[in-house]
């Protein structure tokens, strides 16, 4: 099979680590991966601050990019919502603008083949166990996204107790928002933050060393405050996890 | 223009672009919800009635029809109740072995009158099991609502198992909406402080239910 | 009719700071964040529990949805049929357009009666309409029966939730307001007063008891009227509804248009969503339903004011209609992250926490610096959505508010079609979004941006001035890596693997 990488504007230009690891971990399993050099934006970022016809240009060239694979792999729960979630309604939107069914026509193809890593090894793949060794304690943040309109469930947790050497802590108050959201971390700096601090502190209280999660925006924030409040966890995405092997473990 | 027009024509605007369909109401959506939850017998039913009860603070009684007037007689004597307030329809045999003084729910009784009623014995119009709930619909052996409010403490008589539904449709069902409803779920209570839940604040502090087995109980069917 | 508005909403906004200001001393101020925390926690887990009672909540929960839409997308029609029913069972029907007209109404009602004090069921309706100040004015005094308004009534404060009011407010702070007020209103508080909730509740029994006896005129609002019955329904806890409901002579009702539910069937539903969604409880101590008025039981004289202020205008709007599914369980405020740490009074409304910041600027329109900053007040996070027992889109109405905000567009303002400006104060923000759309439709340019970030990384910092510093105030910036990954991609992969700078075909 293969399949393209839609690994966000986000990974691409901070987080080309996350990008490696998931290339390392799906050749491991037998995919093929291509990263198409097109990609940029999915335009969330646009679309959540209120500027639905600004990234109605980036949906369609998301599409134009993407449109014939035959899965599209993203290691993003928020990413992946967008093109999920919100793709279509960004069509309905324009229908009911009077607009016709264009956009909804361009945008439909990719919906139903976008996966966040997760739901691709599990569902598509099959997979809970991927050959990972990653001796450390870790706890798991559930991102908003991947939790609330992607529905990962509990395929992140199964994959990772399936690593080799990995001890798997219970994070208090998972499901809770860790205050990134997007334009929300600026705008609304003040809770943004609180609530970040009190992720911090909820993830320091298991004793893990490492956070993971399944959306490095998050992981931005809450690694940002780990650092600031100088508490020695790390954040590591799940991709690293699980691409790390004994023959090639994870920095 | 009047108001009425007036927002009548804004509601009407403001629908004028929205899907229009005629479809009768209860044919547009199914109610794909339970009719009740879980499979009970009746004497299950009543059992969960009675744990629902206990569960928000009523205090659950259980008694025969034939001991149902030394029940009712021995909790007004434990409350050391010297007045209770009757409705003028309730079973005078209910309150046959009872001591304590009697005042009819009259229309003319000011609530400061009432004020200083002990306790109240009524009947009630159906109770839900899985909720926990007895439902007043003033009838003549329930009485006028403020009999049931105003007094601290409230004697309801269930009779199970016919009066004993399992769920909240089931309740809707055999009630009407033209009179007035008192839906009871123990005693009053309060959430205001800390979300916390406190029982006692304006209604009646203690409600006792007494769950009174007729006859036929122990023959009825599911 | 059509034009550009200019600024005048349903009914004036209060003078209020955007939300992130009135935010700030909230999330700084350890005792509201303590309260809030506590409260809002405790309840989140006894809901969980509540509602993982009933094996068919899903079924419920849409089955709400869709009575609610059904009746909010042939309300002209409902509305008449509850004014026929209503009247039929002997009591009369008001239409109040905004508050000013909702007040006038009411004011004038009780006057009729020749009382000069009313006592009230706790009302969001007739709090959002500020009628006990509209009532004051004319030489009325209204006293809020419910605890937790009590508390804020007697304490001078403000609503900060819609169930629980005084949720900012611990036992401690509760037992002084008490102490202190309570004798400037009636019966003063026990001596000895401790901050055990019985002993407050007991507190605000013997207080209130006096006024029900005495009072000849009730105002409350509904949880739901039904139109084919002509019956309404008060949900409460305390008993102190039951007290307005049926001790006083006149009975007047301030109910919202979207409180309408089609038949006495559909109660079956939202009876049991309700009590879950906003106590936690399998059903509330108390619920009231009457029908009119009836002969000699409770009040002889039975009004009903029905309000719009806003209601037609957001029923316009196919997207935040859905605003007016609400049945004010408050199940939304208690999971948000975000209310729990700025606290109701930031949202300067009488509906805070995420539906509050959905209703405030569709009631009152966005010209307002609040209303226009309360879309914003969320990380999209979701859990409102997934609480709500009517299946409400909180994140998608933000959203849609959002553009609302930025983009200006077609609105209704008091039956009125216009359109709206962008806000001013998103000029910058709305110039970057567009770079960087400009940015990311052309591969070409995002990755000379990557690059000049990436030799330059050695000189940037962790932390950054100016606008900057409301992400590094207290979070570090990541490092920027040495390459971007399609660098990495190309340097490795970029002859067998990608397909270069353009185009999906393969």
């Amino acid at each position: 099979m293969r399949v393209a990488l839609f690994l966000t504007c986000v990974n691409d230009t901070l987080y080309p680590d996350t990008g490696r690891s998931v290339v390392k971990l799906l050749t491991r399993l037998g995919v093929e991966v291509d990263f198409p050099m097109a990609q940029t934006c999915c335009g969330q970022a646009h679309y959540n601050t209120g500027y639905r016809h600004e990234a109605e240009p980036l949906a369609r060239h998301f599409s134009d990019v993407f449109g014939e694979y035959e899965a599209i792999v993203t290691p993003s729960g928020s990413c992946g919502a967008m093109v999920r979630e919100l793709y279509p309604r960004m069509g309905e939107r324009a229908r009911a603008e009077g607009r016709g069914d264009t956009l909804a026509a361009t945008l439909a193809p990719v919906v139903p083949k976008t996966y966040e890593l997760t739901e691709f090894l599990v569902d598509v793949l099959g997979v809970t166990d991927v050959g990972a060794y990653y001796p450390h304690t870790v706890t798991y943040h559930p991102t908003c996204h991947g939790l609330r309109s992607l529905g990962l469930g509990d395929r992140p947790r199964r994959l990772l107790q399936a690593v080799k050497g990995l001890e798997l802590v219970e994070l208090p108050g998972a499901d809770e928002c860790c205050g990134f959201g997007g334009t929300f971390a600026l705008k609304n700096a003040d809770v943004s933050a609180a609530m970040g601090a009190d992720k911090v502190r909820n993830a320091e209280s298991t004793g893990a060393e490492v956070l993971c999660a399944a959306d490095n925006s998050c992981l931005m924030h809450i690694g940002g405050t780990m650092h600031r409040l100088k508490t020695g966890m790390r954040p590591v995405h799940i991709a690293e996890i699980l691409a790390s092997t004994e023959e090639g473990p994870a920095a | 223009m009047s108001s009425r027009e007036r927002i009548l024509g804004r509601v009407r605007r403001a629908l004028a672009a929205a899907p229009q369909d005629d479809m009768p109401f209860e044919q547009a959506f199914s109610r794909d919800y339970l009719r009740e939850h879980g499979e009970r017998g009746v004497e299950q039913t009543v059992d969960l009635l009675a744990e629902n009860l206990a569960d928000y603070r009523a205090i659950v009684h259980r008694c025969t029809a034939a001991d149902l007037a030394a029940t009712i007689a021995g909790m007004l004597a434990a409350r050391g109740s010297k007045t209770v307030v009757v409705p003028t329809g309730l079973d005078p045999g209910w309150l046959a072995e009872a001591e304590t003084e009697q005042v009819p729910d009259r229309a003319e009784s000011t609530p400061q009158e009432l004020d200083r009623v002990d306790s109240v014995v009524t009947a009630c119009a159906v109770a839900i099991a899985e909720t926990g709930t007895i439902v007043l619909d003033g009838g003549p052996d329930q009485g006028r609502r403020r009999i049931t409010l105003v007094p601290d403490h409230h004697i309801c008589v269930v009779r199970v198992p016919d009066q004993v539904v399992s769920s909240v449709p089931q309740a809707l069902e055999r009630l009407d909406p033209a009179r007035p409803l008192t839906w009871i779920s123990g005693p009053s209570a309060t959430s205001d402080i800390e979300l916390d839940r406190v029982e006692g604040v304006h209604g009646p502090r203690t409600l006792e239910v007494v769950l009174v087995d007729g006859q036929a109980s122990t023959e009825v069917t599911t | 009719m059509s034009g550009t508005f200019v600024g005048m909403p349903v009914f004036p906004p209060p003078a209020h700071p955007a939300f992130p200001q009135a935010a700030h001393e909230a999330v700084n101020n350890p005792t509201l964040r303590g309260n809030l925390r506590h409260a809002t926690h405790t309840i989140r887990a006894k809901r969980a529990k509540a509602v993982a009672e009933v094996s068919d909540w899903a079924e419920l929960r849409e089955a709400g949805k869709r009575i609610k839409d059904h009746t909010l997308l042939h309300l002209d029609r409902y509305l008449e049929q509850v004014e026929e029913s209503v009247t039929a069972a002997g009591g009369i029907v008001h239409w109040a357009a905004d508050a000013d007209e909702a007040n006038r109404i009411v004011a004038g009602l009780v006057k009729e009666t020749g009382e000069s004090e009313v006592v009230k069921v706790k009302s969001m309706a007739t709090q959002e309409i500020g009628l006990n100040e509209a009532l004051e004015a004319e030489g009325i005094r209204a006293y809020e029966t419910d605890l937790a308004e009590l508390i804020v009534q007697l304490g001078k404060d403000r609503p900060s939730h819609i169930l629980v009011p005084a949720i900012h407010r611990n036992r401690g702070e509760i037992r002084d307001i008490f102490t202190r007020e309570m004798s400037e209103w009636g019966r003063p508080a026990p001596e000895g007063l401790t901050d055990t909730p019985a002993e407050l509740a007991e507190a605000a029994r013997l207080h209130l008891r006096e006024k029900f006896l005495r009072a000849k005129v009730g105002i409350s609002g509904a949880n739901f009227v039904v139109a084919e019955t002509g019956t309404l329904v008060v949900v409460e806890s305390e008993g102190n509804g039951r007290m307005c409901l049926t001790l006083p002579e006149t009975l007047i009702s301030v109910v919202g248009i979207e409180k309408i539910v089609p038949t006495w069937r559909d109660l079956e539903v939202f009876l049991q969503t309700l009590p879950r969604s906003s106590t936690a409880e399998r059903m509330n101590p108390y619920t009231s339903t009457w029908t009119g008025t009836t002969d000699e039981d409770g009040p002889k004289t039975f009004h009903l004011v029905l309000l719009d202020n806003g209601r037609s205008d957001t029923l316009a709007d196919e997207v935040g209609r859905q605003a007016l599914r609400c049945i004010r369980c408050s199940a939304c405020l208690n999971v948000c992250p975000v209310y729990e740490r700025a606290g109701g009074h930031a949202y300067g409304s009488v509906y805070p926490g995420p539906i509050g910041a959905i209703l405030s600027p569709q009631l009152r329109g966005t010209a307002s610096e609040i209303d226009a900053s309360l879309p914003y007040a969320s990380s999209l996070c979701g859990a409102c959505y997934e609480v709500c027992p009517v299946a409400i889109d909180i994140p998608e109405v933000l959203v849609h508010l959002r553009e609302r905000v930025v983009q200006g567009g077609p609105v209704t303002r008091e039956g009125n079609k216009v359109v709206l400006k962008p806000a001013k104060g998103h000029a910058a923000e709305r110039a970057a979004m567009r770079a960087a759309r400009w940015a990311f439709a052309r591969p070409g340019a995002l990755r000379t941006g990557q690059r000049l970030a990436s030799r330059t990384r050695r000189f940037h910092p962790r932390t950054l001035p100016g606008p900057g510093g409301a992400w590094s105030d207290t979070r570090d910036l990541p490092p920027v890596p040495a390459e971007p990954f399609r660098d990495w991609w190309q340097r490795t992969q970029g002859q067998n693997g990608g397909n270069g700078d353009r185009g999906a075909a393969k």
